[in-house]
């Protein structure tokens, strides 16, 4: 496929690989890199890059799955909404397995509730269309790559005035967790791998206080197995050379001012919340979108009280430490036990951009697990 | 969620609603142009353009160009490695 499988080149990765593997050996000590988007860590355990790297290179697998940092307490609430007998509720295929307190989404649909999953965020208006005598709620979720096409759903609807449909926000900001992440004093990185796609809305300039204020290298990075090479590869050399700045690998897709269209549509329906709790995080000012008043009406906070209650993880459950990177999946007491993607106890084995599922489904044991485990806490398989 | 794919715009569905149908490896779709779009790229001028597809969006128009300058750093990288 076009600008897919020339990314997948196996000489070029030798190439590269080769690279990487001789600035390494003048590192004075072990590098963290942190890639920030879950699609990066899907990437990186589909491709094996994590096993080729050369050991002095850790890969710290980062908050940026917007399912893995969706707080209990929101799913309690989305499921709250498509139990209303006059709701057809609408999500993301991926979200469908994330546990509640109680039970997930796709439970609920097993009991009953009309909850269907859509592609797109304006499949909802056609479906709102040949439903009118119910209400159509979409769980509009992800960072700034999906924001712009939830707001210009919302403004097609408004054009249109659908009086039907309606959005639950839970779309949130990376700026702000990366602030949040760098201020953490247990995290000790050396650079980022930035998202390439949330930079393609966003464009580079909002990184630039990685590089000036934390002085920490960062490259915006595509997602092919090349594209990620080649972005340790530019990483290495800023930080073997001594600089700090914001490089862009993924230039064929991200120009350094962004996206204007997508940032005026999302600016235009949506504004920052005072605070957002993010699952492993915590609360994080300005860091979630809800719906501006103007287009209350397509707002499902305002159509419907929600209970909005905090719920806490359980207590097994490390999530919120593997999404800091301060964890390591497979030293969390229940993965691939209590925990599976069948059965996951916590966000990150749900997604396939969860750091968990990924370990789990490309079978990432055997390396880290046979130097690292203890007894207290082996795997059953 | 966040990860989107390279597909080509073969045709103008609906000008007004800025809809076309993109090409995917084969697979044809519709999907909305509204992020791709302005003054000096009307949606007819689209046609025969590489985008980059998220969610039933063109998110971004793919610069061929620089596609293809890292292609070939990538590609004399592999033959100097080749060489050495």
């Amino acid at each position: 496929m076009k600008y897919v499988d020339e990314f997948r080149q196996p000489g070029a990765a030798i190439a590269i690989l080769k690279e990487i593997t001789k600035l390494s050996q003048s590192l004075s000590q072990p590098l963290k890199i942190m890639e920030i988007c879950g699609g990066h860590t899907h990437s990186i355990f589909k491709y094996g890059i994590e096993e080729i790297l050369p050991d002095n290179i850790e890969l710290i697998h980062g908050p940026g799955c917007p399912v893995c940092v969706m707080p209990k307490g929101r799913i309690d609430d989305a499921i709250f909404l498509a139990q209303h007998p006059q709701v057809i509720f609408t999500t993301f295929g991926d979200t469908m397995r994330v546990p509640g307190s109680e039970y997930s989404l796709l439970q609920a649909k097993a009991l009953g509730a009309d909850i269907r999953m859509v592609y797109s965020p304006l499949d909802n208006i056609k479906i709102a269309q040949d439903n009118p005598d119910k209400e159509v709620i979409f769980f509009a979720i992800g960072f700034e790559t999906t924001a712009p096409s939830t707001a210009l759903t919302i403004l097609q609807a408004a054009g249109e005035n659908l009086p039907n449909f309606s959005m639950f926000s839970n779309h949130v900001l990376v700026i702000p967790a990366l602030k949040a992440l760098l201020n953490n004093p247990e995290l000790q990185l050396d650079g980022f791998v930035g998202p390439g796609h949330v930079s393609m809305v966003i464009g580079s300039k909002p990184y630039e206080f990685i590089a000036k204020e934390y002085h920490k290298p960062i490259v915006i990075s595509g997602f092919e197995p090349l594209d990620i090479l080649q972005s340790i590869w530019m990483l290495l050399q800023q930080i073997i050379q001594n600089r700090c700045q914001v490089e862009n690998q993924y230039d064929r897709i991200v120009v350094n001012s962004g996206n204007s269209a997508a940032l005026q549509a999302m600016n235009q329906v949506f504004v920052p919340r005072d605070t957002f709790e993010w699952r492993g995080l915590g609360d994080i000012p300005f860091s979630g979108l809800k719906i501006r008043p103007e287009y209350a009406q397509y707002d499902a906070e305002c159509k419907f009280s929600l209970p909005s209650n905090k719920v806490q993880d359980k207590k097994a459950c490390q999530c919120g430490k593997i999404l800091q990177g301060v964890m390591k999946p497979w030293q969390c007491k229940v993965f691939g036990t209590a925990c599976t993607p069948e059965t996951p106890m916590g966000a990150c084995m749900v997604s396939s951009e969860g750091a968990c599922a990924a370990y789990y489904k490309y079978g990432r044991l055997g390396k880290f697990t046979s130097s690292n485990l203890s007894p207290a806490n082996s795997i059953s398989v | 969620m966040c990860l989107g794919i390279p597909g080509q715009i073969v045709e103008i569905t609906d000008v007004v609603k800025k809809l076309a149908m993109v090409d995917v490896g084969g697979v044809k779709r519709q999907i909305n142009i509204a992020c791709i779009v302005d003054a000096a790229h009307p949606p007819e001028s689209c046609i025969g353009d590489w985008v980059l597809v998220h969610v039933g969006f063109a998110m971004s128009r793919i610069n061929e160009e620089q596609a293809a300058e890292t292609m070939k750093l990538l590609a004399e990288l592999a033959q100097i490695m080749q060489v050495n």
